[in-house]
């Protein structure tokens, strides 16, 4: 593969039978033992992803917090220091930029965590917003490793590894300064995958080591390295987004069925709010739903039918793992976006029957 | 990964077994590898008609949709029923499970195909680049 980026871990990927693929433009495992299993042992144990390939960007400055709440829909203001929470960065039309994490590690040190695939666009899109601000932005990505242990037994896990007392680590809050075997970290309680868990961000330096030790650390506890694959059909079935599925640069946050991370009726405003409050207003003529299907199995850019007419689109479809069934989601126009409404997916040659469920498959497991 | 012999083999990593003038379709253990873990069969219906490399029927893994090419013209006369509660047998043991059998339409078109060392030289040269 060449042209692709390798994150720290690349050589340990390869050590560990990892199945290694291009994912934008990142050559990362896209499963080592096997999908199931990986799924499993997040949903049950534990799993280690590498996610060194998303983006960082560091907003300092008196007007951190001003910048990042005019860049996100979603109300910053209610942040205290080390609190964190998501959202996405629109366009002026109300489409998605990307959708990422604002951590408020200080009043002015707020860092954004964004996709991979997105990264030079969003560091393009942050750097001309923020010329109007009293900021300095930098964007940080080369120089962090990221990895996500994920599972219920995270957290026991990482805890013989370190000092520092993780129940005081709530959910989307962070801690700086971690030393995780001598390494320092900045641990936060989030993730992908609808389960409790750590995100862990260190120096590149540090990262093969620190994976190797949290997976000794975990191996009689069941945590097994995980790959892309896991991570996509584990966010999926906990109604995760993900950006260039659920919504892109023209479908918007209010479409994709996320509005609760839009604040529309706060006084602050942020790109993509007067777009956004004027859809709402004029209501909405498409929506993502969840689908399940008796046969077959539907996939990304599958047409949604009704007759010969395309009435949607699926973003994204699966066996589900954890409950078996053939689900998905999809953006539909509206008349079909009732519970029990039914339509008909296009697999291949074939018209299957879908029908309307709540797209909350899996009850996320987190501590709260 | 296992090739075994007596089979012929496609590009597409499906393999043919020849009896007579049936032709049963599977695929080699290095594509169930590459696919990972199978989760649906896709049939194709008895006594449907194909050409030489029409598309015979689909397998979906976790992952996604592999298409499965039909490296023969033929009319399929037998469909494996039992993997459509079994689609994992294929990972388990890829060439006991064939998916479909055709009537072949022309036995020529067999010279198409490769040998079990052919096949174990075009993974090795697949494998290098």
């Amino acid at each position: 593969m060449e042209n692709v980026k390798r994150t720290p871990l690349y050589e340990l990927h390869e050590e560990l039978g990892g199945k290694i693929v291009d994912f934008a433009g990142w050559a990362l495992p896209i499963q080592y033992s096997g999908i199931s299993q990986e799924h499993h042992a997040v949903r049950n144990q534990a799993g280690l992803f590498d996610v060194s390939h998303m983006g960082e960007v560091m907003v300092t400055g008196n007007e951190a917090l001003a910048f990042a709440q005019y860049l996100v829909t979603n109300d910053v203001t209610t942040l205290s220091d080390t609190q964190i929470l998501y959202g996405m960065m629109c366009n002026e039309a109300g489409g998605v930029v990307d959708d990422l994490l604002v951590y408020r590690l200080e009043e002015k040190r707020v860092l954004l965590v964004i996709n991979a695939s997105n990264v030079d666009k969003d560091f393009a899109w942050i750097s001309e917003k923020a010329k109007a601000f009293d900021i300095k932005v930098e964007n940080q990505s080369n120089q962090t490793a990221q990895l996500a242990l994920q599972g219920p037994l995270g957290e026991e896990i990482l805890q013989t590894l370190t000092d520092a007392d993780l129940k005081k680590i709530a959910f989307f809050h962070c801690q700086e300064g971690v030393t995780i075997k001598g390494r320092e970290c900045l641990v936060s309680r989030t993730g992908y995958t609808g389960e409790d868990g750590f995100e862990i961000y260190c120096k590149p330096e540090d990262a093969t080591d620190l994976a190797r030790d949290i997976l000794e650390a975990g191996a009689d506890r069941g945590l097994i390295p995980c790959g892309l694959g896991a991570r996509d059909t584990l966010r999926f079935e906990a109604c995760l987004p993900l950006y260039g599925n659920e919504f892109d640069d023209v479908i918007t946050p209010l479409e994709a069925g996320f509005g609760f991370f839009v604040k529309l009726d706060i006084e602050d405003d942020f790109i993509g709010k007067d777009a956004l409050k004027k859809q709402k207003e004029e209501g909405l003529t498409r929506r993502l739903v969840g689908f399940e299907m008796a046969k077959g199995i539907s996939r990304h850019g599958y047409p949604v039918m009704d007759g010969d007419r395309e009435v949607g689109f699926v973003t994204t479809g699966y066996k589900s793992p954890t409950l078996g069934k053939s689900i998905g989601f999809a953006i539909v126009e509206m008349a079909y976006t009732e519970m029990g409404s039914t339509f008909d997916i296009q697999v291949r040659k074939k018209l299957l029957p879908a029908t309307v469920v709540s797209k909350r498959f899996y009850r996320k497991n987190y501590k709260k | 990964m296992k090739i075994l012999e007596g089979l012929l083999y496609t590009k597409d990593h499906e393999w043919v077994r020849v009896e007579g003038n049936k032709a049963y379709i599977g695929i080699s253990d290095y594509a169930q590898e590459a696919m990972g873990d199978i989760v649906y069969v896709e049939l194709p219906e008895l006594d449907e008609e194909f050409e030489q490399e029409d598309t015979l029927c689909a397998i979906e893994s976790v992952k996604a949709a592999n298409d499965i090419f039909l490296p023969i013209a033929g009319r399929v006369v037998e469909i494996n029923e039992a993997l459509e509660e079994e689609p994992e047998a294929v990972n388990e043991h890829p060439y006991e499970n064939w998916i479909a059998c055709v009537e072949m339409a022309d036995q020529s078109q067999l010279k198409d195909l490769m040998n079990a060392g052919a096949y174990e030289e075009f993974i090795a040269e697949a494998e290098e680049e």
